[in-house]
C-alpha cells in the first residue's frame, strides 16, 4: 500500500547506495533520561547522508528524543553526536550547525503562530536567517507557489487545514535552503491525499537540491514504505536498520506493519497474535443501530458536518475514515447527545437521539479522542464514579467491576492513577469505562492513535469479541487503513461530506485502486477537483549552493534584524490577542480607577450620635462642635444606653460621645467633668483616626467653653504647635495615592505580560524555533521585551491623563523626567517578568507567580502604603532591591513634591542597575538547548 | 448487553430506562462532589496554597500590618539647644517613633524631598527662654503629607508627645490637669486597637474569596482542557449537576480551611476574640462561597485556557477585593461608586456581614440585609453562570 506520491522520486539505485552513503549525523552511546523515564537508551547509529531516513515506531519509543538531540534543540545528556562532521556538544560548531539544519517539531502546526497569516509566518522565518525584503519576498513566492499555497497567503496559520499547517511548517523549514530536513511526525493526523501531496513535495525539493538529507519520524508504515533507509525503534533502543526492503525480507512479512511487530524483542509478543475478523451474523431485526439523514451541524459560518446520511446495522462494526477536521469527531458527538443538530436527525435503534436526552444515553458507550477519564483518580475510582452516575445499583457495579478489571486485564493497575499508566492501558480502561453499562452501541472516536502496534491488534480482538458475541454495534473512527479493512462497512469523509460508504473490498473496487488508502485518495481528489494523473514537472536541479547570507555569516554575534523580527512577531500576536491586549490596555484603567477611588486614607463622614443626659448650653455647645465638619456626619441623638448598644453593635453608628448629667455645673465649676467616647474599633484604622478626631474636637470645645469664661492664658496653647503638611496642603490620600497606584500597575501588568509572553511560547511550542534557529538568548529576550515596554509606555500616558483628568492630581515636575524614569522603570518590571518566566512553565503558574512575587515588594516595601524611611532589617533590603521603592519617590516627587532631575537622579540610576541585574539572571537562566 | 445474550440477539437491545427522578439528580450531585473532592485531594500544590492561604499567609499579613503609624522617622532641627528642647526629642520613643535625629534648618527641604524623614520638627531659638517668659512661641511640625496612611494619625501622635513634655515642664504635673474636660475614649471590639485583629479577619474574607473563584474557575478549565467535561456529559448527567458539584466541593474546601483558621489562626494564634456566633458566621460565609463559586465558574466560562483565566482573574479579584469595604472603609469612596459595587458584587455584603458577626456580636436581626442581598446577587451569578456553562460545553 505505497501511496503513489512516495514512490515517484526515489531510484532503486540510490536506495541501495545509502548502505555506502556518508554520514550525515553519526550518534554514539546516547542515552537520555526525563526523570527516571529512560526515553533513549545507548544508542548508536550513523544516519545517511542525501538520503530519505525514516524513523519508524509506536509513541514513547525514543524517537522525538533522536530528532531533537540530531537538531540540536536538546541537550546531550550521555554520549556523542556528530552533525556535518562536527561534535553537537561544541558550541560554536553548533552555532553554525543551526544555519543548516531545519526542525519541524512534532504536533500539527506546534511552532507556526496561529494568528498570523502564511506569509507572515513563512517571513519571520525569513528574518530569523537575516534574509533582506527582496529575498524573503521571492523566496515565499516560490515556496507558495511549489506548495500551491499562493491562494492563501493572508489566511491566519490557525485557519489552515491539518494538511496546508504542515506545508506550511515545511515552507517555513525550507526558507533557508537548509542542508538537513528534520521531520517530527509530519503527517500524523493529515488525510491521504494530503499526506501525498506533502511527500511529492519533500520529493520535488529533494530532486532540486539532491545535497539536501531529510529526517522522518513516523507513525504510518504504509508512508515509511517509500523511504530510502529505515531505522526502527522500540523502548528507547534500535531494533532494526535497512532499505524497507531489507526490513521485509529479513522477518518474510508481506507489509511493514507486521515486519515491524517480528522485529519487535520477543518479551514484547507475547501474546500477540494476529487479528482475525469473523464474519458477522446478520440479526433478523432489521432496524439499524444507527440511522442518520441530512445531519447537520453548524458552527458560525462553518457547516462542520454537512447533511450526512448513513445507516449502520446492528453488531455492525462501522469505520469512519477522514482527516483532522473532516467532522468525524463533530458527527459522533452528535450521535451521542453531546451537541445538538443544526438540521436532520438520527435516530438509535429507532428511537430519535436529541441532546439532552438523558434515557438514550444509557444505551450508548462513548470513547473521545483524547484520553479523557480523571487522571487523578484511580482506575478503580473512574470505573466506581461511572458506575455510580449509570445509577447502576450498588451490588451489580461491584460484580460488573470486577468483571472489567478481569476481563481487559487492568486488576494489576486497579489502585494506580491512569496517569501513570501507558497509552495501550489507558485505552483499554477508556473502553472497559464506555462498555460498563453494558450498552448496544459503542462510539469510539480514534482510540488507537498513538498506540503500539502490539496494543493495537489485542484492542480490535476485544473490539471483535464485543461485536462478534455480545452483537454490540461499533461506530468508530481512524486513520490507520489496516484498520479500516478489518471494518464491515466503512465511510469516508472529507470537509463535513461523506464521499462514499461501503465494504472496504468495495471501495477498493470502485476505484480500481490497489488499498482502502489510495481509494480514499482517488475519492479525495474528486472531491477536490483534483487531476491525479499530472505530476508535478521534475524542477531542475538547484545549483544555489552557496550560502547567499553572508553578510549574517557570523553566527552568534548581535544581529538587530533577528531582534526586531521577534518583536515585529510579538506585536503582531499580542495585536490579535483581544483577552491579552484588553489585559494590558485595560486593565491598568480598570485598576486605576478601583485603585484611586478604592484605596482612601481620607476618613470622612463617621457616624457620630450624642447621648446627652445633661441637656444645658455647654452641652450643646460641646456636641455642636460635631456639626458641620465634614469628619463626622450627625446622627438623631440617642436616648437610652441601651439603644446606644443596639446602634454599635449595627454598625450603623461608630461614634457615641456620651455627656453625663451635671456636665455643664461641673465644667463651670472647673472639675473637669467627664465625657464618655465610645467609638467603633472594628476598622482599626478609622477607630484610630476617630479617636484623634474626637479628641481634637473636644479638647477645642473644652478650651473654648472655659476660654469665653475669661480664662487665665499660660502664654502656651497647644494650637502653638504649627502642622505643616508639606507636599499635599490639602491632605488628600488621591494625591499620593494616584503617583503611587501608576507606580504599581506599571509593575504589575508589565511584569505578567511579558512573564506571559515567553511562558505561552513553552506551552504552545512554538519555543521550538528558539532553540532551533540562530536567534541568540539576548535577541530573543530583548525582541520579546521591547513590545512590551511599549505597550506599557501607552498604559504610562493613559495613567498619566486619568490622573490628571479624572483624579485631578496634575504634576508639579517636570514631565520629561518622569517619562524618562518610566521608561527605565518598565524595561526592569518587564525584566522581572522575563525572569519569572525562566522558571514557570505554565501561563497560569506565570500569571499568579509574577503577581504574588512582586505585589508584596511593590505594595508593602515600596514606600505605597508604609514609606520606606520605617522600614527595617530585610524588609528594607529586599524592597530597595526591587525596582518598585525607588520609582514610588520619583512619581511622588515628581506629582507631588515638584522634584527635579538633580534629586532623582540616584532613583534613575537605581532602577537602571536593578533592570541590568534582571537582564543578565534572565540570560543565565534562559537555556537554549531543552534538558 | 448481558454476557448470556450472545449472537442470538433480543429484538431491541435498547434500554428503556425510567427517567430520572429527583433523587437520581441529587445523588449525581453528591457523587460528583466526591469525584470533585477526590480530585482536589489528588492536587497537592492546590491543597499547599490553601492551607498557606488561610495559615501564614493570613498572620504574615495580619502581624505585618503596614498601615500602622509605627517607627516613623523624625528629624529635629534644633535650634534652642536648651534642656526642654532635648526633653523633646527624647520624648520620642519606640515603637511609635525612631529615635529623632538632629539635623540643620538648610538640611530640612533636602532631607524631605529624599523621603528621609517623615516629620521635621523644628524648635525655634529661645524656645524654652520664651516659654518660661511666657512669650508668645511657636513649634513647628513639618509633615510628609505624601504619606497618606501614616502621616495623619502619626502627627497626632507627633504633637500630643511633644505638648505633654511641654505641658509637664510648664506645671511640673501632668498634662491631663491642664485639660478642661476629662474625655474618657472607649473602643469598643477591639479595645487596644490591635490592627492584627481587624486585617486578619480581612484576609480570612480576602483569601474566601480569592480561592473559591481560583479553585472553581481552575476546576471547571482543567476539565475542559481535559475533555472530561464531555465524557461527564455522555453520561445521564446534566450540566447544572456539574456546575453544582463544583461550586459545592471547592466552596466546601474553602469553608473548612476558613472556620479552621478562624478558630486557629485568628483566634488562637492571634488572639482576636470573636464576639458572634460562629455558626451564624458559617451560614454567611457558606452562602458567599457558593455565590464566589458560581462566579468562579463564570470566569471559567469566558476563558478558554488557564491562561486567559489567570488574565481574567487577577483584575476582577483585586477590584472586587479593594471595592468591597474590606481594607479601607466604604464610606470613603464616592457614594455613586458605593451603590454600583453593592450592585454588582457580592463582597461588600459579606464584609459587612462578617465585621457586624464576628466583632460586634450582630445576630440574624442585624444582618439579615447583607444575606439577602448575597443572595439576591449570587441567583443573577447563578443563572448566568449556568447560561455560559450550557453554552461553551455545547460548543455553540
Amino acid at each position: 500500500m505505497t501511496p503513489e506520491g512516495i514512490a515517484a522520486v526515489p531510484v532503486e539505485t540510490k536506495r541501495e547506495a545509502a548502505d555506502s552513503a556518508p554520514a550525515v549525523a553519526k550518534v554514539a552511546g546516547a542515552s537520555h533520561r526525563y526523570g527516571t523515564s529512560i526515553a533513549l537508551n545507548d544508542v548508536t547509529v550513523a544516519i545517511p547522508a542525501r538520503t530519505m531516513v525514516g524513523l519508524i515506531g509506536p509513541d514513547g519509543v525514543g524517537k522525538s528524543t533522536l530528532l531533537a538531540l540530531v537538531a540540536g534543540v536538546r541537550k546531550i545528556q550521555t554520549g556523542t553526536v556528530t552533525v556535518f562532521d562536527g561534535d553537537m556538544a561544541d558550541k560554536q560548531h553548533l552555532k553554525g550547525v543551526r544555519r543548516r539544519v531545519a526542525y519541524m517539531p512534532q504536533g500539527l502546526g506546534r511552532n507556526l503562530y496561529p494568528t498570523l497569516s502564511v506569509f507572515e509566518n513563512i517571513d519571520f522565518f525569513g528574518r530569523l536567517f537575516g534574509q533582506g525584503p527582496w529575498e524573503r519576498r521571492s523566496r515565499i513566492t516560490e515556496l507558495l507557489g511549489a506548495t500551491g499555497m499562493s491562494p492563501f497567503e493572508d489566511r491566519a496559520a490557525g485557519k489552515l487545514s491539518g494538511g496546508m499547517k504542515q506545508k506550511l511548517s515545511l515552507c517555513c523549514a525550507l526558507i533557508n535552503d537548509p542542508d538537513l530536513l528534520i521531520l517530527d511526525e509530519p503527517t500524523t493526523g493529515v488525510d491521504p491525499l494530503s499526506r501525498g501531496q506533502f511527500w511529492d513535495l519533500i520529493n520535488t525539493i529533494r530532486a532540486r537540491r539532491p545535497q539536501m538529507s531529510v529526517i522522518v519520524a513516523t507513525a504510518y508504515m504504509d508512508e515509511a514504505q517509500g523511504f530510502d533507509w529505515l531505522i526502527a525503534m522500540d523502548g528507547g533502543k534500535i531494533i532494526a536498520e535497512g532499505t524497507p526492503r531489507q526490513l521485509l525480507e529479513r522477518t518474510g512479512e508481506p507489509n511493514l506493519d507486521d515486519a515491524f511487530i517480528a522485529l519487535l524483542p520477543e518479551s514484547k509478543r507475547v501474546g500477540h497474535e494476529k487479528v482475525i475478523v469473523r464474519p458477522r451474523v446478520t440479526p433478523a431485526d432489521e432496524t439499524p443501530a444507527i440511522e442518520a439523514e441530512g445531519l447537520t451541524r453548524r458552527f458560525g459560518d462553518f457547516v462542520a458536518v454537512d447533511h450526512v446520511n448513513f445507516r449502520i446495522g446492528r453488531g455492525e462494526i462501522f469505520g469512519f475514515l477522514g482527516s483532522n477536521g473532516c467532522g468525524k469527531s463533530t458527527t459522533m458527538k452528535m450521535l451521542t447527545g453531546l451537541l445538538p443538530a443544526t438540521d436532520g436527525w438520527a435516530k438509535l435503534f429507532g428511537s430519535p437521539m436529541t441532546a439532552g436526552d438523558l434515557e438514550m444515553r444509557r444505551n450508548v458507550g462513548y470513547m473521545s479522542q483524547a484520553f479523557s477519564l480523571y487522571g487523578e483518580l484511580t482506575v478503580r475510582q473512574n470505573l466506581e464514579l461511572h458506575a455510580q452516575l449509570y445509577h447502576l445499583s450498588p451490588e451489580k457495579a461491584v460484580a460488573r467491576i470486577e468483571q472489567l478489571l478481569e476481563r481487559y486485564d487492568l486488576r494489576d493497575v486497579a489502585d494506580k492513577r491512569p496517569e501513570s499508566l501507558p497509552l495501550g492501558l489507558k485505552q483499554r480502561l477508556q473502553l472497559a469505562v464506555a462498555v460498563l453499562h453494558e450498552p448496544p452501541l459503542l462510539i469510539l472516536d480514534e482510540p488507537t492513535s498513538g498506540v503500539d502496534p502490539v496494543a493495537r491488534d489485542a484492542f480490535w480482538r476485544t473490539l471483535i469479541d464485543l461485536s462478534r458475541d455480545e452483537g454490540v454495534t461499533i461506530f468508530l473512527s481512524t486513520h490507520f487503513a489496516n484498520e479500516a479493512e478489518r471494518c464491515d462497512r466503512i465511510s469516508l469523509m472529507h470537509a463535513g461530506k461523506v464521499l462514499a460508504v461501503g465494504t472496504p473490498q468495495e471501495l477498493v473496487k470502485a476505484r480500481g485502486s490497489a488499498s482502502i488508502d489510495e481509494a480514499f485518495v482517488e475519492y479525495l481528489a474528486d472531491a477536490a477537483g483534483i487531476d491525479r494523473s499530472k505530476k508535478p514537472a521534475p524542477a531542475a536541479p538547484d545549483n544555489r549552493t552557496d550560502k547567499t547570507d553572508a553578510k549574517a555569516a557570523a553566527p552568534g554575534s548581535f544581529n538587530p534584524a533577528r531582534l526586531w523580527a521577534y518583536a515585529r512577531r510579538e506585536t503582531l500576536e499580542l495585536l490579535r490577542d483581544p483577552i491579552r491586549l484588553a489585559f494590558a490596555l485595560l486593565g491598568p484603567i480598570i485598576l486605576m480607577l478601583a485603585f484611586g477611588f478604592g484605596i482612601s486614607f481620607d476618613i470622612e463622614n463617621l457616624q457620630m450620635a450624642a447621648f446627652d443626659q445633661d441637656n444645658t448650653p455647654q452641652s450643646r455647645q460641646l456636641l455642636d462642635g460635631f456639626n458641620g465638619s465634614r469628619y463626622f456626619s450627625v446622627q438623631p441623638p440617642i436616648r437610652s444606653a441601651a439603644e446606644a448598644d443596639q446602634r454599635m453593635r449595627s454598625g450603623n453608628t461608630q461614634i457615641v460621645i456620651e455627656v453625663p448629667a451635671g456636665f455643664g455645673r461641673d465644667l463651670l465649676a472647673k472639675r473637669q467633668p467627664e465625657v464618655d467616647a465610645r467609638i467603633d474599633g472594628a476598622m482599626t484604622f478609622r477607630g484610630q483616626t476617630a479617636q484623634n478626631y474626637v479628641i481634637g474636637v473636644v479638647r477645642k470645645e473644652g478650651n473654648e467653653l472655659t476660654s469665653k469664661r475669661g480664662a487665665s492664658s499660660t502664654g502656651w496653647n497647644d494650637d502653638d504647635i504649627e502642622m505643616r503638611f508639606r507636599y499635599n496642603q490639602a491632605f488628600l490620600s488621591v494625591n499620593a495615592m494616584v503617583p503611587g497606584v501608576m507606580m504599581l500597575l506599571l509593575c504589575l501588568i508589565p511584569a505578567i505580560m511579558s512573564a506571559i509572553a515567553v511562558v505561552r511560547e513553552k506551552e504552545t511550542g512554538s519555543i521550538a524555533n528558539f532553540r532551533s534557529t540562530p536567534i541568540t538568548r539576548l535577541e530573543f529576550l530583548l525582541g520579546k521585551q521591547l513590545p512590551y515596554v511599549a505597550i506599557s509606555l501607552i498604559s504610562f500616558v493613559t495613567l498619566f491623563l486619568m490622573a490628571v483628568g479624572i483624579f485631578h492630581v496634575p504634576p508639579k515636575g517636570p514631565f520629561l523626567i518622569l517619562l524618562l524614569a518610566t521608561v527605565i522603570y518598565v524595561i526592569a518590571t518587564t525584566g522581572f517578568g522575563q525572569l519569572v518566566s525562566s522558571f514557570t512553565q505554565t501561563q497560569v503558574a506565570a500569571v499568579f507567580a509574577t503577581a504574588i512575587l512582586s505585589m508584596v515588594p511593590a505594595i508593602n516595601l515600596s514606600g505605597l502604603l508604609a514609606p520606606v524611611s520605617s522600614l527595617s532589617g530585610s524588609a528594607k533590603v529586599l524592597g530597595l532591591s526591587f525596582p518598585s521603592a525607588w520609582y514610588q519617590p520619583i512619581a511622588v516627587g515628581v506629582f507631588a513634591k515638584d522634584l527635579g532631575f538633580t534629586a532623582l537622579w540616584p532613583n534613575i540610576a537605581a532602577i537602571t542597575v536593578i533592570a541590568l541585574v534582571f537582564l543578565l539572571l534572565s540570560l543565565a537562566f534562559l537555556r537554549k538547548q531543552e534538558a | 448487553m448481558a454476557e448470556n445474550t450472545a449472537a442470538g440477539l433480543t429484538p431491541s437491545p435498547l434500554v428503556k430506562a425510567a427517567p430520572l427522578t429527583w433523587l437520581d439528580h441529587v445523588v449525581n450531585v453528591i457523587k460528583l462532589v466526591i469525584k470533585e473532592l477526590r480530585s482536589i485531594r489528588a492536587d497537592p500544590t492546590m491543597l499547599v496554597l490553601v492551607v498557606y492561604a488561610f495559615s501564614i499567609s493570613v498572620n504574615t499579613v495580619a502581624t505585618g500590618a503596614v498601615t500602622d503609624a509605627t517607627n516613623m522617622s523624625v528629624g529635629i532641627v534644633d535650634e534652642d539647644g536648651s534642656a526642654l528642647s532635648r526633653q523633646i526629642a527624647e520624648a520620642l520613643l519606640r515603637p511609635t517613633f525612631q529615635p529623632a535625629v538632629h539635623i540643620r534648618a538648610n538640611e530640612i527641604d533636602s532631607s524631605m524631598d529624599r523621603g528621609d524623614f517623615l516629620f521635621v520638627v523644628e524648635v525655634p531659638p529661645n524656645f524654652e527662654a520664651d516659654l518660661r517668659a511666657q512669650r508668645k512661641t511657636q513649634l513647628q511640625i513639618n509633615i510628609d503629607a505624601t504619606i497618606v496612611a501614616q502621616a495623619g494619625n502619626g502627627a497626632n501622635y507627633l504633637k500630643t508627645a511633644i505638648s505633654n513634655e511641654i505641658q509637664s515642664f510648664l506645671s511640673g504635673t501632668t498634662a491631663a490637669k491642664s485639660s478642661p474636660i476629662n474625655l474618657v475614649v472607649r473602643t469598643d471590639f477591639n479595645p487596644n486597637l490591635v490592627t492584627s485583629w481587624f486585617s486578619a479577619m480581612t484576609q480570612v474574607i480576602n483569601q474566601i474569596t480569592l480561592l473559591t473563584v481560583i479553585l472553581t474557575g481552575a476546576a471547571l478549565i482543567r476539565e475542559r482542557e481535559q475533555g472530561t467535561v464531555e465524557h461527564l456529559l455522555v453520561m445521564p448527567v446534566v450540566p447544572a449537576e456539574i456546575m453544582l458539584a463544583k461550586m459545592l466541593a471547592n466552596g466546601l474546601v474553602i469553608l473548612v480551611a476558613a472556620m479552621l483558621s478562624l478558630q486557629f489562626v485568628v483566634h488562637w494564634w492571634i488572639g482576636s476574640p470573636i464576639a458572634g456566633s460562629r455558626l451564624l458566621f458559617l451560614l454567611g460565609a457558606a452562602e458567599y462561597a457558593l455565590v464566589v463559586a458560581a462566579l468562579g465558574i463564570l470566569l471559567g466560562t469566558l476563558a478558554t485556557t488557564m491562561g486567559q483565566f489567570g488574565l481574567l482573574a487577577m483584575p476582577v479579584l483585586m477590584v472586587t477585593q479593594l471595592l468591597s469595604g474590606s481594607s479601607t472603609p466604604m464610606e470613603s469612596m464616592p457614594v455613586w461608586l458605593q451603590y454600583v459595587v453593592k450592585t454588582v458584587s457580592p463582597t461588600p455584603h459579606f464584609v459587612s456581614f462578617s465585621q457586624a458577626v464576628l466583632f460586634r456580636g450582630a445576630d440574624l436581626s442585624l444582618v439579615w440585609q447583607p444575606l439577602l442581598a448575597m443572595f439576591a446577587i449570587g441567583s443573577v451569578y447563578f443563572i448566568f453562570a449556568l447560561s455560559r456553562f450550557r453554552r461553551v460545553i455545547f460548543g455553540s
